[in-house]
């Protein structure tokens, strides 16, 4: 029953990845070529090449990541309907969002996002209890609220694009500009980076985890907005408008996400690592991924990190070069992008080169979300500004 | 001799592991990151009183002596940044080879049982011989991305794959670009400046406030300098041929090669207040141009130019022309005196008490105020302002900022002045009341007619001879009053008419009292009316005007000046902040930025990974052994492993 030789050897071969792809696949690629397609048949008189680039380009690597990652398909299906639809629900006029229902309770920027915490609170309880309660239901429901809670979010920022826009054309910009968006744009990227995760290594026990610094996040966004009225469009001051920026702060905000998964990973590797010795029967010792999977995941988490981190940097100095008059000024917050860079080049050295593994690296992985924290965060509240020649 | 060769050999080998090694590596990896915290946690290049009053002078003369000032620049900041650089060079000569030699080696010296040896690694035997199945075998590997190799061994043949060897350029790629970015940032440092300044060809200029023209030729850099990065402030009109390169506690200054001149500057604002757009137009002048270049920049579009960069920073007011009018506040003197003022000039007046140095330091077009709740818009712009310090023959200041245009209030309009003695405090205001065509002329007349006793006598008598029968006799009640009040305001005139009230006592003291408070009403009525200045249209609005006036008048006494300053007119100059850097090394830092960026990726995401299939013939039937070995990601070539067995397994079933 032997084949021909030439048939043997085709079977050894292997298909070849286009043809793995589903009709799904080619449909949902077809929409997102077609969308960019249909923008730049539009408003492509009216864009610079730098747009063009940056659509296309997008269009492509969205693409890419939704064959790779298949749940990103329907998820950017979802955001990208609703949006749309909430754009064209305003039609020319902010005032829309007084009249319209949907927008009002649903859509608005401003609306999207409070449904984005809620989801994102129900979600954290859902985790808790499945991981504590060992229910898989409450997995499956904080997996579906987390998912939401993103395309909410995303929605949120897509629409408050709109909103800048209606307010003034002047006044308009890509919401990734001041600290309100910059903290959404941040619990968007931690929680896709840890679904993404969550569907790769099929776990769901470090939810709790990841859910307490997005849950931090969202407190802070809240305190923001309610109390400072953070949520407010104002117009760029000038040295903001600028095209590296549309992908300087994205990238640098993926950075930003994985040091942090990869902190909540290493607290959740010591607490096993622990149960492990003290009860191997609890929870932790049970329900986590084995700590050989979160070694990997940290590890996993902090290249990806390290190398937007890179690309942001980089990009941030050409941005200031254009707008500062210098590519490194040693300002603080690029300082502290490069400490973050240079901790972190540290502990990928002695993990790669000297072989370091567990514990010590999760604590130096905890160590360098603190860093991480404090070069995002600390650095706008205690080192800029008047009084910033304190703490010596 | 020839025992020292080897030797001094070894010796360099010593030094070549001490320097390469990744402990060290690491180390200064975190020297780096903890020192360039210093200078982020101390605000770097401010001025050094500052410092003195941060520390105190014993510490601020150690931390000067640490470079804490300006760590980046501090020798044992840039002694760190060599040693990284070092280290680095040497760890890729030293690894290099190796990976190169990694790269074409397909190790095909590994027998099957050092195969057997692997962690990943996998066996079956089929009944097909060696050689009918290395075909299928080596496109099962090449359609998973390996290359291939062959090689007879014993009783069969072993095929070893090898894919990933961009991770190896990658890891080239990322630790070249740490040595290229530092390179190219050194030509663009200072250190050729600080080498010069070390050896006294140059010295920093550190006097306050002298004019650059008036800089000392040690403290001016050539044209030559190969790199700076400087600032210089450019009035509308004017042009420069020098730059400022601030330093420590003072500055150089740069000749320029050409000579930049900033014909025109715009910027515009949002509603709120906040900049949305600025940009100059700009001349450049360069002998070795036919015609000069003309560009207009603005913040992220800077004019590239023979490798310099010229970049719209900031904006201030670049001396604009203030025509004022200085109205007395003391002393019998009513006429306003004008001062053509020009911001950033001094100008002498002469006031009641001496001597007085104005000193204009600002102008504002527009003051944006969030608008009251009722108004329907979100801000206001209340119109232009100018700050100035008006300074006595003690050299002691008070700091002013006076409104152009009334402010309203409920339909009354008013005048803003805002006093304050020091810097940080907030400005205090006082309010002077528009007269009826929105002027200070109204209240300044009214003021100065209550300081002239002939107009106070004559508003006196008229006061009196209007009032009821019974006052005829009060004309000099009244001027008292009057005088009272011009001195003291209300404070004054309370404490006179309760003097006067010793003797009553019980009703008759009330009575009293109300009748000296409606005689100084109507005194100064008359003494208002006298001066008959033009009217509002309604009556009411007419009283509002002189209450709101004599409420001023009595508080006008507590207002710090001798002169309430009128702007009158102005021809607002703006200066554009220009940011000129040449920077020689830029190019290198890019090359460098995309190497490591792309080497970075390459390093993370295409793991070197190698295969083996060693194929082993007896009888008819041949053993099949898979194994597999990489350089990183073990989990993940694990799962490929666990791909490629499986596959290759059900394939082999088959057959
Ligand atoms: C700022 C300086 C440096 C940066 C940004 C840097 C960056 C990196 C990165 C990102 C990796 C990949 C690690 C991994 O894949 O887990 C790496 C690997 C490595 N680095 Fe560095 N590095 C620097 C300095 C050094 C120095 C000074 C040495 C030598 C003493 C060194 C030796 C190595 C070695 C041997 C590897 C492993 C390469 C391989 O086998 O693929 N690096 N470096």
């Amino acid at each position: 029953m032997s084949a021909s030789p030439e048939t043997l050897i085709k079977d050894f071969g292997k298909p070849s990845f286009l043809s793995t792809l589903t009709l799904f696949d080619w449909v949902w690629a077809a929409l997102v070529v077609g969308g960019a397609a249909y923008v730049l048949y539009r408003y492509g008189a009216v864009m610079s090449e730098y747009e063009i680039g940056t659509l296309c380009g997008g269009a492509l690597l969205l693409t890419g990541t939704g064959w790779h990652w298949k749940p990103l398909r329907v998820f950017s299906l979802a955001v990208a309907a609703l949006s749309l639809s909430a754009v064209w629900l305003y039609g020319s006029q902010l005032a829309s969002a007084e009249t319209s229902f949907i927008l009002r309770y649903l859509l608005a920027s401003q609306s999207a996002i409070m449904w984005m915490s809620t989801l994102f609170i129900l979600g954290t309880l859902a985790y808790f209890i499945s991981l504590f309660a060992r229910s898989d239901y409450a997995g499956q429901l904080a997996s579906a609220f987390t998912w939401s809670a993103a395309a909410a979010g995303l929605i949120g920022l897509m629409v408050r694009w709109r909103e800048s826009y209606l307010i003034h054309p002047d006044v308009g910009y890509m919401p990734l500009s001041n600290l309100y968006e910059v903290f959404i744009l941040f619990m968007l990227v931690t929680t896709l980076l840890y679904l993404y995760y969550e569907g790769r290594y099929q776990t769901r026990a470090l939810g709790p985890f990841v859910m307490l610094i997005i849950g931090a996040a969202l407190a802070f966004l809240l305190w923001f907005t309610f109390e400072r009225d953070g949520h407010e469009i104002q117009g760029l001051v000038p040295a903001l408008k600028n095209w590296w920026m549309k992908i300087h702060v994205p990238a640098n905000f993926v950075g930003y996400g994985s040091f942090a998964l990869a902190g909540m990973v290493a607290i959740a590797y010591l607490l096993r690592e622990r149960a492990e010795r003290v009860n191997p029967q609890g929870v932790f010792a049970t329900r986590l991924p084995s700590l050989e999977i979160m070694d990997d995941l940290m590890y996993k988490a902090i290249t990806l990190g390290f190398g937007f981190f890179m690309l942001a940097t980089v990009l941030g100095a050409l941005w200031a070069a254009e707008a500062w008059g210098g590519y490194w000024s040693w300002d603080p917050k690029e300082t502290w992008a490069l400490i973050i860079l240079l901790n972190y080049a540290g502990w990928l050295h002695f993990r790669f080169t000297k072989g370091w593994r567990g514990t010590p690296m999760a604590w130096w992985a905890i160590g360098g979300l603190g860093i991480t924290t404090f070069a995002f965060m600390g650095v706008n509240m205690f080192l800029t500004g008047l009084h910033s020649y304190g703490g010596l | 001799m020839n025992t020292a060769t080897p030797s001094a050999h070894s010796r360099a080998r010593i030094w070549l592991e001490f320097f390469g090694s990744m402990t060290l590596a690491i180390t200064l990896l975190s020297a780096l990151a903890i020192s360039s915290v210093v200078g982020t946690v101390l605000r770097q290049n401010v001025p050094y009183e500052d410092y003195i009053i941060k520390f105190g002078p014993f510490w601020f003369e150690v931390y000067k002596s640490l470079g804490l000032y300006n760590v980046y620049s501090a020798g044992w900041f840039l002694f760190v940044l060599g040693f990284l650089l070092l280290s680095t060079s040497l760890c890729v000569f030293r690894n290099t080879p190796g990976f190169v030699r990694d790269m074409r080696d397909f190790r095909l010296q590994h027998s099957t049982r050092s195969l057997r040896a692997f962690a990943q690694h996998a066996e079956w035997t089929v009944t097909l011989g060696a050689e009918a199945l290395t075909a299928p075998l080596k496109n099962y590997l090449h359609a998973r991305g390996f290359r291939v190799r062959v090689k007879p061994q014993g009783a069969g043949l072993l095929l070893a794959g090898m894919k990933g060897n961009a991770n190896r350029v990658g890891y080239i790629l990322t630790h070249v670009a740490v040595v290229v970015i530092c390179i190219g940032a050194l030509l663009d440092g200072n250190l050729p400046l600080k080498l010069k300044e070390w050896r006294g060809e140059v010295d920093l200029e550190t006097k306050p406030g002298i004019l650059i023209s008036q800089v000392p030729k040690e403290s001016r850099l050539p044209m030559d300098t190969p790199s700076y990065r400087g600032g210089v402030v450019i009035p509308e009109g004017a042009s420069t041929r020098e730059l400022v390169l601030q330093m420590r506690d003072g500055y150089f200054i740069q000749e320029l090669p050409f000579e930049i001149r900033v014909k025109d500057f715009r910027v515009e604002f949002y509603d709120n207040g906040l900049p949305k757009s600025f940009e100059s137009d700009i001349v450049l002048t360069d002998p070795e141009l036919e015609q000069p270049l003309e560009q207009t920049i603005s913040v992220n579009h800077p004019l590239v130019y023979k490798g310099f960069t010229i970049y719209q920073s900031d904006f201030r007011d670049g001396g604009s022309r203030l025509d004022l009018r200085a109205w007395p506040l003391r002393g019998n003197s009513g006429e306003a005196l004008s001062v053509q003022g020009m911001v950033g000039n001094n100008h002498r007046l002469d006031g009641p008490d001496g001597s007085l140095t104005l000193e204009l330091t600002d102008f504002r077009l527009h003051n944006v105020r969030s608008a009251l709740p009722g108004s329907g818009k979100k801000f206001v712009d209340i119109g232009p302002s100018f700050t100035f310090k008006l300074r006595n023959e003690k050299g002691e200041a008070l700091e002013f900022e006076n409104y152009m245009l009334p402010f309203d209030q409920d339909g009354r309009g008013f005048f803003l002045s805002g006093v304050r003695s020091d810097e940080n405090a907030e400005f205090s205001p006082s309010r002077i009341p528009a007269d009826a065509q929105s002027g200070v002329a109204g209240f300044m007349r009214f003021h100065a007619a209550l300081r002239d006793p002939a107009q106070r006598g004559k508003a006196a008598q008229r006061a009196a001879s209007e009032g009821p029968p019974g006052t005829r006799a009060l004309a000099g009640t009244a001027g008292e009053l009057l005088e009272r009040f011009a001195a003291g305001g209300f404070a004054a005139t309370q404490e006179y008419i309760v003097s006067q009230l010793a003797s009553a006592e019980g009703a008759r003291r009330e009575q009293l009292a109300r009748a000296y408070v409606a005689l100084l009403q109507n005194s100064l009525h008359a003494l208002y009316v006298n001066l008959d200045l033009p009217r509002a249209t309604d009556a009411a609005r007419q009283q509002q005007l002189f209450e709101d006036a004599v409420n001023t008048l009595g508080a006008l006494p507590e207002y710090a000046a001798p002169f309430y300053f009128e702007l009158v007119d102005f021809n607002q100059v703006q200066a554009a902040g220009l940011q000129i850097a040449r920077t020689p090394g830029k190019g290198m830092v890019y090359l460098g930025f995309g190497m490591i960026v792309i080497g970075v990726f390459v390093m993370f995401y295409l793991p070197h990974r190698r295969v083996w299939l060693a194929l082993s013939e007896e009888g008819g039937r041949t053993q099949v052994l898979l194994a597999g070995a990489t350089n990183r990601d073990q989990l993940g070539f694990a799962r490929e492993f666990e791909g490629l067995r499986d596959g290759l397994k059900e394939r082999l079933q088959r057959l």
